[in-house]
C-alpha cells in the first residue's frame, strides 16, 4: 500500500487537501505534497480532478500475505442507545467461527458516547471491542462509519468480517468492500468454516429463494458477509465475561461527509418490530379486503403479537412496508407465525419458514403454505380467524 | 439534470418452480423482464427529467439479449440506452460488475446521479449501487423511496425499520430506489416506436478502458462454490373439521405441545 503525488500532474488546486482525514496533504511550491501523518488510507485518492494521486493498493494487497489477517469481527449496528440484537446474534455466531479458526471475535463499536455497550459486547461473546467515538458517528451516515470502519480495518487486519444484513449493514458493507477491493457475500442465512480451505463458507438464498449458493472469497482480505437478522440465536449474555477495549482516536473532516441526516420519521413503533416478534399473525391477498387486517390485528392483539403481510397484500396498499415479510421484506423467526390467507409464494416463505411453529389458515387445500405449515387449517380465513381470535381469548385470561 | 439508470435483465423469479422429481429448479419457459426494483428507479428518474429537464440514459451490463431490456426502458420514456457487453465481463460478481458499470458513467461524463434499484430479485445483493458509488468516489443514499430537488440539493426519504430517515445530499449521488407509492409508467406507442427503431450502442471492454484484472472472472474476489435447493420443512399436520371443530382442536395441541 503506497500513495504517491505526482508533482508534474499536480495543478495546485488543494482539492486534496480536504479530503485527507489526517490533514498530511500541504502545500510546498504549489504542489501538494504527504506528510509524515499519511496513514496511506488512499481518501484522497478520488479527489483529484487529474488523477495526479496514485494509490497502489492492489500491487500492496496481493504481495501482503492474507495469512497475517486474523480475527473474526463483527460490526456493532445501535439505534437510539440501543445494540441492535442482529449484532449480538453475530457475536454469538462470530465466536463460532473465531473457536473454530483458533482466533477471537472482535466487536467494532463506531457511535457518539457508546463506550458504555461494550459490556453487553463482552457479556455476548466479544473477546475485544474496537472502540471509535465522536459526534460525526452520532447517527450512522455512510462516509464518517466507512472512514472509520476502514481505517480500523487497515490498521488491524482482520480476517472475517460479519455485518448485519439491515438497510445500515447493506449500506456499509458494499462501500467498504469495493474500498478494500475484497469479496462481500450478501444476506447470508448460514455459515460455516470450510475444513478443507479453512474459508468462511457463506450460504445465501438466490433466485428469489428458489436456490441456496455457498460461495467463497478464496485470494482476498477480509472476506466479508451480511447475515440476515434472526437467523443465529441471540446467545445468553454472561456479565462476568470481560475482554479488551482498543480506543482509536479518529478524527472526520466534515467536508468528507456528503450527506446529512435532516430528521428521523417514526411510522410505526413497536407495532411492526417484526424482526424481535415473538408471535407474528400475517394476512395476504386471501383476505380478499384491506378491511380484512383488522381481524389479523384482532388475533394478534389476543396473542400479544405482531402484525405482518405477504408482499401481495403490501403491493395492494393493504399494508405499510414495513410489515412485509419475505425475500424483498423481512426475514422473521418468531415462535409462532399465523398465516392467515397466504397461499405461501416461495419469496414469502423465505421469509419465515424457519419460524419455530407454523400455523396456516386458507382455503385452497392446495397453497404451499400447507407444506412448510405445523397445523394447517383448510377453510374460510372469515371464519376460522375469528373463531380463534375468541377461543385463545377464552383460553388465555 | 444528466441521471444514468442501472438496469438488469432478470429471469421471473415468481415464475419459477421446483421440478418436484428431481428437486432442480425448471429454467425453461421462464421469462425475462426488466428488474422490477429497477423499473422503479427508471420511473424517478422520468420524473426528476420531466421536472427539472435534462436527460435520462439507461445502461445495462449483459449478453446481447439484454438490449431488449434496454428497449422497454426507451419505451417507457428514457432518453438513451447503452449495452455493455463482452465476454470480458463474464463471471462479474458485484465487485466486478459494479466497476464496469461505473467505467461507463465515467465515459459519459458530467452525470448528475446514477439511480439504481434497490436489488435484483435474481441476486438479491443490493450492492452494486453503493460499490459504484465507491469506485465513482461519490456519495450514496440508498434504499429511498422520494426525491424532492431544489435546483442544488436533493431531499429523500430513506426507509428504515420502523419508518424512515429524511436526507440531505448533492449530486453527484449514486441513489438506490425500494418500491414507490406509485407504479412505474407504462410505455407509450410512441416510446415503443421509438424504442423499435432506436440502435443500441454495445460499448466493450475497450470503449470503457476496463482493467481486464478489475473485471469478469478475475475481478471477482467472490466465487460460488456449490448451489442447492433449500431443504423444505417437513410437512405438518391438517386439521380436519368445520371452523369451530378445527380451532378447538388446533388449540388443544398448542396447549399439548407447550406451545401456548
Amino acid at each position: 500500500m503506497s500513495v504517491k503525488i505526482l508533482s508534474e500532474e499536480c495543478i495546485g488546486c488543494q482539492t486534496c487537501i480536504d479530503s485527507c482525514p489526517y490533514g498530511a496533504i500541504v502545500m510546498k511550491d504549489d504542489k501538494a505534497v504527504l506528510t509524515e501523518a499519511c496513514t496511506f488510507c488512499g481518501a484522497c485518492e478520488s479527489s483529484c480532478p487529474v488523477s495526479a494521486i496514485l494509490v497502489e493498493r492492489e500491487k500492496a494487497e496481493e504481495s501482503q500475505d492474507i495469512s497475517s489477517y486474523k480475527g473474526v469481527w463483527v460490526f456493532i449496528e445501535h439505534r437510539d442507545g440501543r445494540i441492535r440484537n442482529v449484532s449480538l446474534e453475530l457475536i454469538g455466531e462470530g465466536r463460532k467461527l473465531a473457536q473454530e479458526l483458533g482466533e477471537e471475535v472482535s466487536a467494532v463499536l463506531i457511535g457518539d458516547n457508546v463506550a458504555e455497550m461494550s459490556k453487553e459486547l463482552f457479556a455476548s461473546g466479544a473477546d475485544n471491542v474496537y472502540l471509535v467515538e465522536g459526534s460525526a458517528f452520532h447517527h450512522y451516515s455512510t462516509d464518517a462509519y466507512s472512514i472509520a470502519f476502514t481505517y480500523l480495518i487497515r490498521k488491524h487486519l482482520p480476517s472475517v468480517i460479519l455485518l448485519g444484513a439491515t438497510n445500515d449493514g447493506r449500506d456499509l458493507g458494499p462501500r467498504v468492500a469495493a474500498r478494500l477491493k475484497t469479496g462481500l457475500t450478501a444476506d447470508c442465512t448460514s455459515l460455516s468454516i470450510d475444513p478443507e480451505t479453512r474459508l468462511v463458507a457463506w450460504t445465501r438464498p438466490a433466485f428469489g429463494g428458489n436456490i441456496m449458493a455457498t460461495i467463497f472469497c478464496p485470494d482476498n482480505r477480509p472476506q466479508m458477509g451480511t447475515v440476515r437478522p434472526k437467523v443465529f440465536k441471540k446467545p445468553v449474555p454472561d456479565y462476568n465475561r470481560t475482554g479488551k477495549i482498543i480506543r482509536e482516536e479518529l478524527a472526520i473532516n466534515e467536508k468528507d461527509i456528503r450527506t446529512k441526516l435532516i430528521d428521523v420519521v417514526k411510522v410505526c413503533t413497536f407495532s411492526c418490530n417484526l424482526e424481535d416478534a415473538e408471535i407474528i399473525v400475517s394476512g395476504g391477498r386471501g383476505l380478499g379486503k384491506p378491511e380484512g387486517f383488522r381481524m389479523v390485528e384482532e388475533l394478534a392483539q389476543v396473542l400479544k403479537g405482531t402484525v405482518g403481510s405477504s408482499r401481495a397484500a403490501v403491493d395492494a396498499g393493504w399494508m405499510p412496508y414495513q410489515h412485509q415479510v419475505g425475500q424483498t421484506g423481512k426475514t422473521v423467526a418468531p415462535k409462532i407465525y399465523i398465516a392467515c390467507g397466504i397461499s405461501g409464494a416461495i419469496q414469502h416463505l423465505a421469509g419465515m419458514q424457519t419460524s419455530d411453529v407454523i400455523i396456516a389458515i386458507n382455503k385452497d387445500p392446495d397453497a404451499p403454505i400447507f407444506k412448510v405449515a405445523t397445523y394447517g387449517i383448510v377453510g374460510d380465513v372469515y371464519e376460522v380467524v375469528p373463531a380463534l381470535t375468541a377461543k385463545l381469548r377464552e383460553v388465555l385470561q | 439534470m444528466q441521471i444514468v439508470v442501472c438496469v438488469k435483465q432478470v429471469p421471473d423469479t415468481t415464475e419459477v418452480k421446483i421440478d418436484p422429481v428431481t428437486n432442480t429448479l425448471i429454467r425453461e419457459g421462464v421469462p425475462s423482464i426488466v428488474n422490477p426494483f429497477d423499473k422503479y428507479a427508471l420511473e424517478m428518474a422520468l420524473q426528476l427529467r420531466d421536472k427539472h429537464g435534462g436527460k435520462v440514459t439507461v445502461i445495462s451490463m449483459g449478453p446481447p439479449q439484454a438490449s431488449a431490456a434496454l428497449r422497454e426502458c426507451i419505451a417507457m420514456g428514457a432518453d438513451e440506452a447503452v449495452l455493455l457487453s463482452d465476454r470480458a465481463f463474464a463471471g462479474s460478481d458485484t465487485l466486478a460488475t459494479s466497476y464496469t458499470l461505473s467505467q461507463a458513467v465515467r465515459k459519459m461524463g458530467n452525470v448528475d446521479l446514477v439511480i439504481c434499484g434497490k436489488q435484483a430479485i435474481d441476486g438479491d445483493t443490493a450492492q452494486v449501487g453503493p460499490e459504484m458509488a465507491e469506485h465513482l468516489g461519490i456519495g450514496q443514499l440508498t434504499y429511498i423511496s422520494t426525491i424532492e430537488f431544489d435546483g442544488e440539493k436533493l431531499i429523500a426519504h430513506r426507509e428504515q425499520d420502523e419508518g424512515y430517515d429524511v436526507i440531505e445530499a448533492k449530486p453527484p449521488l449514486v441513489v438506490t430506489i425500494i418500491k414507490l407509492a406509485m407504479d412505474p409508467r407504462i410505455p407509450t406507442v410512441k416510446g415503443t416506436a421509438k424504442a423499435y427503431r432506436s440502435e443500441i450502442p454495445v460499448w466493450t471492454a475497450a470503449d470503457i478502458a476496463i482493467d481486464p484484472k478489475s473485471a469478469g472472472l478475475e475481478g471477482s474476489p467472490t466465487l460460488v462454490r456449490r448451489i442447492f435447493t433449500p431443504e423444505r420443512r417437513g410437512k405438518g399436520e391438517l386439521i380436519q373439521g368445520d371452523s369451530k371443530e378445527a380451532v378447538d382442536l388446533l388449540v388443544d395441541k398448542l396447549r399439548q405441545a407447550k406451545i401456548l
